[in-house]
């Protein structure tokens, strides 16, 4: 048998239940790794072995159970370890969002996809490291300090689900949750070699995620393969009486077992405004030829037109900061999250604020304050979300004639840690080609689909209509199919 | 456009966010630029273009108003700084 690190969360789950594997022998292994190899990496922010094995030990017990009399009821993932993002809600784990204005904030109830997965026999490994309120790019804005790229540890991750991406590079864990409010999900997958899907607007609920941009917010997921990653988002989706926004399109019934690798008929576009200048080179011919495989497959590729693209950018960083600067007036050192003392209760808002937020998040507010406030708000908000309107028209014009989108998650691959510095429109750039999918609400897949000279991982993403996530897994599963570039693994495993 | 110092102090204050000086000369000067990149968008013809109120077609559900149980007191509680007699406690507000 192969290594467990080596093993398909399929093949972990079938090991599982036919007793060649425990839960404990699997949570162990990551266990170690994560003490191995997290000090240089640092994808995690909390990790409590106590906690993840009594819970395996307990999954090891009904798995027993179970083998002795089938006809009991199983959870469909018991025993299956994964990491959450940070700014997911798992009770008894601290939940800092990355900031310090949540540090030793204790939640008191899971969020709706953590208690779903809870549900199905998860088990929790950890938590992992965010740009502060999953605002950024890199990782680099967490407040407790940066997460390394597993392919070069001089590099970013990418942002702002750095530390789940890096986790299952780094194979710290088999698979974990993000979110994605403009591309956290799929630039950190792209970054870190692996697969990152982004569900639809509303498919997963948010109930218990802390709010950024609230009508951009989607808990996503991340694993080595699509195949890997679909028994996750099967269990996360669905309508929440917690969460207004979600919807009760069921998912259809779909699997990617025994499905023969071709997509016959499947009509991609390639948008010609995701393929513009000041792409780096090997990433344009990587997507290129992840393309021509895709002709290979069966599908059918046309070029197709996006025109409102360029405006997702400014669209996006009016609209996200607005909403944000609303979603975080809630941070006021009263309920929750240390307090700065002060005489006078507007000072302590006003200290707590200032000094536990750090450097990007109060731009983010101050500039959602400004865009929202009286005199600007038809200017900046309004008009962004009327743009917002057309950027999403685009998508609805180009679904009529393509089943899914192909295009670039990122211009370029992982850049170096400070490389941005303090200059934060260069940093909002790396968002340019994820951003769109977000502001119409569609859903998205990243997948990796070569290297750079460096041996940096490049990143593809395919976008399909609302609630089409099964075109996105078909897709992403049938090119994995005839490719290896996902199973590649960083050269880091020299310790564990 | 440039944001002047008592512009961002204004917001700062909307925003109930102590800055301190070197704070305010940074942010003047960043939140010009991304204000300036975002200017772009005044040059797209938006006459006639609703603004997106939701991103998806599908209305929002309607569900049985129904009571059930949600955190207690002292769950609600227990993340709080300051606190007395099961409430929250800061300075007075009112003389």
């Amino acid at each position: 048998m192969s290594e467990i690190i080596d093993l398909s969360l399929g093949e972990l789950l079938a090991a599982l239940r036919a007793g060649d594997l425990t839960s404990r022998e699997i949570v162990s292994t990551y266990l170690y790794r994560i003490e191995q190899l997290d000090a240089s990496l640092h994808a995690f922010l909390f990790v409590n072995p106590e906690i993840s094995l009594s819970q395996a030990d307990k999954a090891d017990k009904k798995l027993q159970e179970w083998r002795k009399d089938p006809d009991q009821y199983l959870p469909a993932l018991a025993g299956l370890p994964i990491a959450i993002k940070d700014v997911l809600c798992v009770s008894g784990m601290p939940c800092t969002s990355g900031s310090k204005i949540l540090e030793g904030f204790l939640p008191p109830y899971d969020a709706t996809a953590v208690k779903r997965l809870r549900e199905a026999g998860v088990i929790i490994l950890g938590k992992t490291n965010t740009d502060e309120f999953a605002m950024g790019s890199s990782t680099e804005n967490s407040a407790y300090g940066p997460t390394h790229n597993p392919w070069d540890l001089e590099r970013v991750p990418g942002g702002s689900s750095g530390g789940s991406a890096t986790a299952v590079s780094a194979r710290l864990a088999p698979a974990a949750l993000g979110t994605d409010t403009g591309g956290s999900v799929r630039q950190p997958a792209s970054f870190c070699g692996v697969t990152g899907l982004k569900p639809t607007y509303g498919r997963v609920s948010r109930y218990g995620l802390v709010a950024y941009g609230s009508s951009l917010d989607v808990v996503g997921a991340m694993g080595v393969s699509a195949a890997d990653i679909l028994p996750l988002f099967e269990v996360m989706a669905g309508s929440d009486t917690l969460d207004a926004t979600t919807f009760d399109q069921p998912l259809p019934d779909f699997d990617l077992v025994n499905r023969e690798p071709e997509l016959n008929g499947l009509r991609v576009g390639i948008p010609e405004e995701y393929f513009i200048d000041g792409i780096q080179e090997a990433v344009r011919r990587a997507v290129r030829s992840a393309i021509e495989k895709f002709e290979d497959l069966g599908a059918r590729v046309e070029r197709i037109n996006l025109p409102f693209t360029e405006y997702a950018l400014p669209v996006y960083y009016l609209i996200a900061p607005a909403e944000a600067s609303a979603n975080l007036a809630r941070f006021d050192g009263i309920r929750y999250g240390p307090r700065l003392d002060a005489d006078e209760m507007w000072d302590i808002y006003r200290n707590t604020r200032g000094e536990k937020f750090g450097a990007e998040v109060k731009r983010r507010i101050m500039l959602g304050t400004y865009a929202l406030s009286a005199g600007y708000y038809e200017a900046y908000y309004g008009q962004a979300q009327k743009v917002r309107t057309l950027i999403k028209t685009d998508f609805e014009s180009a679904f009529q004639s393509v089943d899914v989108i192909a295009a670039p998650v990122a211009p370029t691959t992982a850049f170096r840690i400070g490389e941005h510095g303090d200059d934060p429109l260069s940093m909002y750039l790396e968002d340019i080609f994820t951003l769109p999918a977000n502001l119409a609400g569609v859903p998205g897949i990243s997948f990796p689909v070569g290297f750079d000279d460096q041996g940096l991982p490049i990143g593809m993403q395919l976008m399909a209509p609302h609630f089409m996530e099964k075109t996105l897994f078909e897709a992403a599963h049938a090119y994995q199919q005839v490719t290896n570039w996902h199973t590649q693994r960083p050269a880091l495993d020299k310790a564990a | 456009m440039k944001l002047t110092r008592e512009e961002v102090e204004h917001i700062a204050e909307l925003a109930r966010l102590r800055l301190s000086g070197q704070e305010k000369v940074r942010y003047a000067e960043q939140l010009s630029d991304i204000l300036d990149y975002a200017a772009r968008l005044q040059s797209v013809d938006t006459s006639g273009i609703s603004p997106t109120a939701r991103v998806s077609s599908t209305g929002t559900g309607l569900r049985e108003d129904k009571i059930h149980s949600g955190l207690s007191q002292k769950q609600l509680l227990e993340n709080a700084p300051d606190t007395e007699k099961g409430q929250f406690r800061v300075p007075p507000i009112l003389e």
